[in-house]
């Protein structure tokens, strides 16, 4: 029983969250910072799994599911990699049963 | 400048726990208050680690207990610590948190947070949704409003109450805010699940709407945090509280981490067939007193996360209460200082002494060196491995040897953990100085 709990996937597990997309993109990442980047500390760290990197070095970046949380830019260590703000009011993630 | 006078007397920006209760107080002096909040309704963006603390809320809410949204009331609290295959608990129950006027409870932040704002708007003070604070209106060094992301947007008051949560921009605007690093602050990330009430009762060992609060030490994978599990109605909530650098250091996302504490003997068969509702994350801020930033300027005050007011020591896990004290604290601050003319550093000086005789600084000053005493290698690896190993050796018959004296146990098992004594001492005695 321990060994294999069901576990659902990223995309089921994300879709479980109420999100509601702003046209604007709250959060930006300046792709050519990214690309001297090492540590890639977003890609690991980001709990929604927003930072993705790409096969020339980059990272590739989605606001949409965003839970505002603030980690990315936190622990970005590349300045100016990240602009983040909040998304516009009444848009963003809704949470219901946190 | 379009009005230079100010439109209402409070500008609270946030209605978390912090936000509403710096509301509520404002707006029962007599204020003109207006309660910004950016998700569609108060609670909305907002989640947390497990239990709320109701004290605080006594002089708020006579009788909260009989209207708040609660899930359940905390009467069985554990603390667990881990390693990857042992799990000690100390557990322990009190019949007299299941009565009123309570000790703790669990809540959906959504619910608990919503119903506190509209304690706010029963005061008087107008609650506008859907409104990101985008920056403050400042005149030289002075808040005199803020920018909103509404159509003409700009809001003057006499004071700002800046209850924006744990990234809260504007209090590094207003240049209150230094300890801004990674170190200073934890990622948390949490699970609800859904159970039948029955079945968490049973394993669980509650009836009603009695609950249980594990925290955990040991479940993080080596990364400085700790974890908890804790049961609502007809969900529990599992999840983990991760040191930002060292997460970010290593391989294993969040939700790995979660699914490797999911598997574990000692949780496995308290979540087993909980179905996934919602998954949720935010940061917190972890480092207490020494990373607090300045609670004031002229026009502006700070409270709640946005002052770094979360405690996180150990045995102690608080936030919301203490948010709730300093808000409150920080709306009577504001009317003291309207009604006196003065809403200068000077004027508002009453916001700090307030919070200084009661637990929102008292617990954090004395409590300033638990957050990396908790944090640090040693109570997050060693000394679970090495007590953990001591209590196995106990209880492990080794039959047909003689038992071993406890004296023998433990010089070996601090030896084979790589604990160093002088390293137990100074730990030991930071734990008492701030403990005791």
């Amino acid at each position: 029983m321990n060994g294999d709990y069901p576990e659902i996937s990223f995309e089921d597990r994300i879709g479980l969250v109420d999100f509601r997309v702003g046209e604007r993109a709250h959060i930006t990442v300046d792709g050519d910072s990214c690309r001297g980047c090492t540590t890639r500390a977003c890609v690991v760290a980001c709990p929604a799994n927003l930072f993705v990197p790409t096969s020339d070095g980059g990272i590739l970046f989605n606001y949409e599911q965003c839970f505002e949380c603030g980690t990315c830019y936190m622990v970005c260590n590349t300045e100016g990699a990240i602009t983040w703000t909040y998304p516009d009011g009444g848009e963003g993630v809704v949470f219901r049963r946190s | 400048m379009r009005d230079a006078r100010p439109d209402v007397d409070v500008i609270v920006v946030g209605a978390g726990p912090a936000g509403s209760a710096a509301a509520i107080s404002a707006a029962r002096a007599g204020l003109d208050v207006v309660l910004l909040e950016r998700g569609p309704f108060p609670g909305s963006k907002n989640m947390y680690g497990g239990v709320i603390y109701g004290r605080i809320l006594d002089g708020l809410v006579p009788n909260w207990w009989e209207e708040a949204p609660i899930q359940r009331w905390v009467t069985r609290r554990s603390t667990m610590l881990m390693t990857g295959s042992q799990a000690l608990t100390v557990d322990f129950r009190s019949a007299t948190w299941g009565e009123p006027p309570y000790n703790g409870a669990t809540a959906y932040r959504p619910d608990f947070d919503n119903w506190l704002a509209g304690k706010a708007t029963d005061a008087g003070a107008t609650l506008l949704c859907s409104t990101t604070a985008v920056g403050l209106i400042r005149e030289g060094h002075r808040v005199v409003g803020v920018r909103t992301d509404r159509p003409d947007g700009d809001l003057r008051a006499r004071v700002v109450i800046a209850a924006d949560g744990v990234n809260s921009f504007l209090a590094k605007e207003a240049g209150l805010y230094t300890h801004t690093g990674a170190e200073n602050f934890t990622l948390g990330v949490k699970e609800t699940l859904a159970l039948p009430k029955d079945v968490i009762d049973e394993r669980f060992g509650v009836r009603g709407n009695h609950g249980v609060d594990i925290e955990i030490l040991g479940c993080t994978d080596g990364i400085p945090g700790g974890g908890f599990l804790y049961t609502n109605l007809d969900t529990v909530a599992l999840g983990l509280v991760l040191h930002l650098p060292e997460l970010a250091a290593q391989s294993k996302r969040p939700e790995e981490l979660i699914a490797q504490l999911k598997r574990h003997a000692a949780i496995a068969p308290l979540i087993e067939g909980g179905e996934v509702k919602e998954y949720s994350a935010h940061v917190i801020p972890e480092a207490g007193w020494s990373m607090m930033p300045e609670l004031s300027c002229d026009g502006m005050l700070v409270a709640g996360d946005a002052a770094a007011m979360c405690l996180a020591a150990g045995i102690w896990l608080e936030g919301v209460n203490f948010a709730i004290g300093a808000g409150q604290a920080a709306g009577q601050a504001a009317a003291e200082a309207i009604r006196l003319g003065d809403t200068s550093v000077a004027g508002l000086s009453g916001y700090r002494r307030r919070i200084d005789r009661t637990f929102v600084l008292a617990d954090h000053r004395k409590l300033a060196r638990i957050p990396h005493l908790v944090m640090n290698e040693r109570t997050q690896r060693q000394y679970p491995q090495m007590v953990a190993n001591i209590v196995e050796r106990i209880f492990t018959v080794t039959n047909p040897l003689p038992k071993p004296g406890f004296n023998r146990i433990v010089a070996s098992e601090v030896k084979a953990a790589g604990v160093k004594v002088t390293d137990l001492v100074r730990d030991g005695w930071t734990g008492l100085r701030g403990f005791g």
